[in-house]
């Protein structure tokens, strides 16, 4: 009786998921080991010469891979502080409380790609308000056309986007904090930075561990504000590894490499996500 | 020292505030100019700085014969795709949250845990890595630039957001509420659908508005999967960056296209407030 039940209630998102992804799956990587390209687009099997050619002769993709490292790590970290700062200070006793809580959660209902083509129109070198601005103390920066200037210009976009995602999922696991550790730090006379240091924070350990880690998810797929604000330029200075495979497979059509690189990049993903989180829980967690 | 925090605590909050309105404010005074009124230099201020215009917004509802934009229909094929496929996944995700939630599976060294992962772990996979087979995929079945082929692909996008919000929201719904429903003679669907399902709408809420969000701000499969027959929003209005750039229609567009979820904040923050979305996030 109980056999039945639990399975129609699980089967029909589970065949419906599986049913839609697997032949991506297992196309993709059948197709990592085939030569399909634009001269020769046929499912052939050249074994494991894409692996090769990945591992020994890309250095612009192990590149792309560790400065996506860079900018998931840097944005995620600042996001968590900030978030963290806000959430924490809209929390308690503040004036006008629901509507900074209302404005700080706007900016992730946004769509991605149509909020950088704004910022792009803000970093414009000659008719953006950011250099109308710094003119006044004589500065007139190349925003996007420079490799250092233009990877803090995709890190400010990224905060600007998703700051306030950390800070829903913060401000929620503040709102839900038991009451009786913070009467108990009361009646001790614990002062407000002693109370956030041993009490607020350890409490929110487990639901930064999540917050962290669901952001560094979807950092890992930092796509469309390159698209948008650089297309990887100037030369290949802000190029990620999603933006990468995109040039590999939807501009250059090397699908079977394209694929080689995406599956690797996947193996890794899961990899590293899995260390993260345990180093993560382990560091946070130590009390 | 008190004093010196609350201050810093309104200087912070205030900065960050003027932070997150600035681009609006450029694209809402942006989209009154025209094309001196651009190319002259950063102004801010209509009537004082630059002689405000309607062009940016009277081309969005234009057909292209006329050299407008049109962004109607790319707007209601994005509310189509986006409330079927949420719809969708809402459903089948919270059916198997409740059996993930409710259930012990055992398939060898496959467990609940195992499960609920296998589901959420489709967020790891970067879009474009799924663009390629999907285009072939869909090609195949004829689904290519079609609003279902796209619906399709965006249960793959929602679902899991569905079921991640889902479990941990039934594990915190007590279990003697279905117990007592099966004790009184409720078969284990009646239990679900007569008793369960009607206290769970809060979580449902929450998940529905997380599958809405990040369904409307997808851009990559749209981009990828669709042509000229179907368009979505974000494409539609990512095109008009190409190649002379209308500064004044694309902000009005923009601002357009991120006004019905900014209503969606105003939603969340009312069940912040009220505390239902913290048991549902955590």
């Amino acid at each position: 009786m109980n056999f039945k039940h639990k399975f129609v209630f699980l089967l029909p998102g589970l065949i419906v998921l599986i049913g839609i992804i697997i032949f991506p799956i297992l196309f993709t990587i059948r197709l990592s080991f085939s030569g399909w390209n634009s001269f020769n687009p046929e499912l052939d099997f050249i074994g494991i010469k894409n692996y090769i050619r990945l591992f020994t002769a890309d250095p612009r993709f192990w590149q792309s891979f560790f400065r996506l490292s860079f900018l998931a790590i840097t944005t995620v970290f600042i996001q968590y502080v900030i978030g963290f700062a806000l959430a924490h200070m809209v929390w308690k006793d503040i004036k006008f409380k629901r509507f900074f809580r209302v404005l700080f959660l706007i900016p992730m209902m946004t769509t991605p790609v149509i909020m950088t083509v704004i910022w792009r129109t803000f970093f414009h070198e000659s008719l953006g308000p950011l250099n109308d601005f710094l003119s006044l103390f004589g500065m007139q920066p190349a925003w996007l056309s420079s490799p250092g200037l233009a990877k803090i210009a995709i890190i400010v976009v990224e905060v600007w986007q998703w700051t306030s995602f950390m800070f829903l999922l913060l401000l929620a696991g503040l709102l839900s904090l038991p009451k009786e550790p913070f009467l108990a730090a009361a009646i001790d006379g614990a002062s407000s930075f002693k109370k956030f240091i041993y009490v607020t924070f350890p409490l929110m350990a487990p639901i930064s561990i999540g917050a962290i880690i669901i952001r560094l998810i979807e950092a890992s797929k930092i796509m469309d504000t390159v698209f948008v604000l650089t297309s990887g330029g100037p030369g290949t200075s802000t190029e990620t590894s999603s933006y990468y495979i995109f040039i590999k497979g939807l501009r250059e059509f090397q699908m079977g490499y394209a694929a080689t690189v995406s599956f690797t990049y996947l193996i890794i993903m899961i990899i590293s996500l899995t260390i993260i989180s345990k180093v993560l829980t382990k560091v946070l967690m130590k009390e | 020292m008190p004093k010196l925090y609350t201050f810093l605590k309104y200087f912070f909050v205030v900065s960050w505030a003027c932070f997150v309105i600035a681009p609006f404010l450029w694209a809402l005074s942006t989209s009154f100019k025209d094309f001196n009124s651009v190319t002259g230099g950063a102004t801010y201020i209509p009537w004082l700085q630059f002689e405000p215009t309607l062009d940016g917004w009277r081309v969005l509802f234009k057909p292209g014969s006329q050299g407008g934009i049109n962004i109607v229909g790319p707007y209601f094929n994005s509310i189509f795709v986006t409330v079927t496929a949420s719809f969708i996944s809402i459903v089948l995700g919270t059916l198997a949250a409740y059996a993930l939630s409710r259930y012990t599976f055992k398939a060898g060294i496959v467990q609940n845990n195992d499960i609920t992962f296998f589901f959420i772990s489709q967020r790891i996979m970067p879009p474009v890595v799924l663009s390629i087979p999907f285009f072939i995929f869909l090609s195949t079945l004829g689904l290519l630039d079609n609003l279902a082929g796209l619906i399709l692909v965006y249960i793959v996008l929602l679902m899991p957001i569905a079921v991640w919000i889902m479990v941990d929201f039934f594990n915190r719904v007590p279990r003697e509420i279905d117990e007592t429903a099966l004790i009184d003679g409720c078969n284990p669907f009646q239990a679900f659908f007569k008793v369960v399902l009607p206290n769970s709408i809060p979580g449902m809420i929450v998940a529905g508005l997380f599958c809405i969000i990040f369904g409307w701000i997808d851009f990559f499969f749209a981009f990828i999967l669709t042509f000229t027959k179907v368009q979505l929003l974000p494409v539609k209005i990512v095109a008009l960056n190409s190649s002379i750039t209308p500064w004044w229609s694309l902000s009005a567009a923009a601002l357009v296209s991120v006004a019905p979820l900014i209503v969606v904040a105003f939603i969340v923050e009312r069940y912040l407030s009220k505390g239902s979305l913290s048991g549902a996030l955590k």
